[in-house]
């Protein structure tokens, strides 16, 4: 008997069936948000140390629940807090800190290690509010550590961290880490969140 | 000359839609490449708040999800009172402490100063609420938290 040649298959529908599962994963996906403002809270158990903070080194900023800004007493608009609070980090008054350009005011913060900025807000203000104000208070706190980064190794901070978290970077990476560390230590972030 | 009989008409030929499943399959493995299966089914409304000094979220094995926000429309009867939900259902901030443990439970001992909570909390929410869950958090010593937030501008008019 002649062998008989196989049949070929249809593949004619094939892309139906590859648009059906295509069309399934477009309608499933969703593109997860896992970027976020990173915080640490205080621990439970207050100390018995009292730890006594001169007021000059602390920088109020209040919220209330009509979400308006109090700053250091005064009020405030969103887009005016970067800046002060750069100035009130910055300032350098008792002279210690060599790099700093601040004003070496004396009834502002001493220097970048002490100083530090309270955030209170009231159980009404918005969340939305909340994380703006946050999110400027970090800028801040940004714009200093890529103003040092660039006058001590010549690229910014936030380029140096992406460096870090890059995989793919090929570089020294415990050199690296060692300089991100250096500008933390210079301007560190002490940012509290009272309730 | 048969031969060198011109076409008749000036047709074009068809298109060859040979290639069309390579395409729709090339589209198709992206896009289970991309893919991340939703673990919770969400009950409340959840726009996160815009900003720009954002962090990276790097072990996604070690992070809890605390969400919180209004009822979304399909779940009406719970009030418009912003609320949370932990897993799949709604909670109570008393509910937080056991929900940390159970997740500290189900991972391994060494990871455990590594977790990390994230509140995705909906713009629209008050600060009472987070201000609750984050005491709820100190006490059971979950001090790491990252405020989950998209990506933008904080002054513009979203």
């Amino acid at each position: 008997m002649a062998k008989r040649a196989a049949p070929e298959v249809n593949a004619g529908s094939m892309a139906d069936i590859a648009f059906l599962l295509l069309i399934f994963f477009l309608v499933t996906t969703t593109i997860e948000t896992d970027t976020g403002i990173n915080r640490k809270l205080p621990p439970m158990e207050d100390s018995d140390e009292d730890v006594i903070i001169k007021q000059k080194n602390i920088f109020t900023v209040l919220l209330n629940g009509k979400d308006q800004l109090l700053v250091e007493d005064e009020l405030m608009e969103l887009k005016d807090i970067r800046k002060a609070a750069v100035e009130f980090l910055d300032n350098g008054g008792d002279g210690t800190c060599n790099y700093c350009r601040g004003k070496k005011d004396p009834s502002s913060s001493d220097n970048p290690d002490k100083a530090i900025i309270s955030l209170k807000n009231e159980r009404e203000t918005s969340y939305k509010m909340y994380i703006s104000v946050q999110n400027e208070l970090v800028a801040a706190y940004n714009e200093l550590r890529n103003r040092r980064a660039q006058q001590l190794y010549g690229r910014s901070f936030i380029e140096m961290q992406a460096d870090f978290d890059n995989v793919n970077w090929v570089g020294n990476k415990e050199k690296l880490k060692e300089q991100l560390e250096e500008i933390k230590i210079e301007y560190p972030q002490k940012l509290s969140e009272v309730q | 000359m048969a031969k060198f009989n011109k076409k008749k008409g000036g047709e074009l030929p068809a298109i060859s839609t040979a290639s069309l499943p390579d395409i729709v399959f090339m589209l198709l493995f992206f896009f289970m490449v991309a893919t991340v299966m939703r673990e919770n089914t969400l009950m409340i409304k959840n726009s996160l708040p815009y900003a720009d000094q954002v962090e990276k979220l790097d072990k996604k094995d070690l992070v809890m999800y605390i969400y919180a926000g209004k009822p979304s429309d399909a779940y009406k009867q719970y009030g418009t009172e912003a609320r949370i939900q932990l897993n799949d259902k709604f909670a109570g901030v008393e509910d937080i402490a056991a929900f940390i443990a159970q997740e500290r439970a189900s991972k391994r001992e060494e990871l455990i100063p590594f977790l990390t909570t994230a509140l995705k909390v909906d713009s629209e929410a008050n600060m009472g609420l987070i201000g609750d869950i984050k005491q709820e958090l100190r006490k059971v010593n979950a001090l790491k938290i990252n405020y989950t937030t998209r990506k933008g501008n904080v002054f513009d008019k979203h």
